[in-house]
């Protein structure tokens, strides 16, 4: 399941649904980005996440197939939050169940790892006194490019 | 052919979208690019460092010698930050 949504999210909801869904869960991962307070420039205001409607959900659906191919899953979800959030709010949550560890843990870094630069979503940072588009960082690249599908 | 705009590129043409007439020999995104550095300077700006620009041909990621006809939704952006 991918949602990309303005509002909260919470990860026991998330997880209960997914519960819910699946029998014969022995393993959940997660993971939730949040907003920090001191990010490249100090004092942060918030931080402001564009999107690109309808590229960001296909996007989204697209990571999760591909974990879903390489790995043997059960209950998967991926919400990507867009609009202005300030520090402390969380901007991103993925779940990924499977029977064992291995694959539960693997697939939720590969899909976080794989958002980082496939996802189009773009963070415009505003701090007391201006305002910066984030630049993609090299090491999101390579992190990325080391899953290698 | 429906062109949309996001991140700083949006900021600095100071639109997010827009709706543009091409002539029939344009025929890929880098030939697009071209016909919109000779429209005026903020174009030629933007795109002056075609390297840290990244474009979608209909929300699919594409590179810049790729075809395109007049029914495309083309979106020109810089590296996406997700997560």
């Amino acid at each position: 399941m991918i949602k990309v949504q303005k509002e909260n999210f919470s990860i026991e909801a998330e997880i209960k649904k997914i519960n819910n869904s699946f029998e014969n869960i022995g393993a959940i991962s997660s993971f939730i980005g949040t907003v920090r307070n001191k990010s490249v420039h100090e004092n942060l205001i918030s931080m402001t996440l564009e999107h690109y409607p309808g590229m960001s959900e296909k996007m989204l659906e697209k990571i999760e197939e591909t974990a879903k191919k390489k790995w043997k899953l059960l209950g998967t979800c991926i919400i990507h939050r867009y609009g202005e959030l300030f520090p402390g709010e969380q901007i991103v949550l993925v779940i990924t169940t499977s029977k064992h560890r291995k694959e539960a843990v693997e697939s939720c870094h590969f899909i976080i790892d794989w958002l980082k630069t496939k996802g189009p979503f773009w963070k415009y940072e505003k701090t007391n006194d201006s305002g910066f588009w984030v630049e993609a960082k090299q090491s999101d690249i390579d992190e990325e490019l080391k899953w290698k599908i | 052919m429906n062109i949309l705009y996001f991140s700083w590129i949006k900021d600095k043409l100071g639109k997010t979208k827009e709706n543009i007439t091409i002539d029939e020999n344009i025929s890929s995104v880098a030939e697009l690019i071209t016909f919109l550095k000779s429209k005026d300077e903020t174009y030629k700006e933007v795109f002056k460092d075609i390297s840290s620009i990244r474009v979608s041909i209909n929300m699919e990621t594409a590179n810049m010698e790729d075809s395109i006809s007049i029914n495309d939704e083309i979106a020109f952006f810089p590296p996406m930050t997700g997560g």
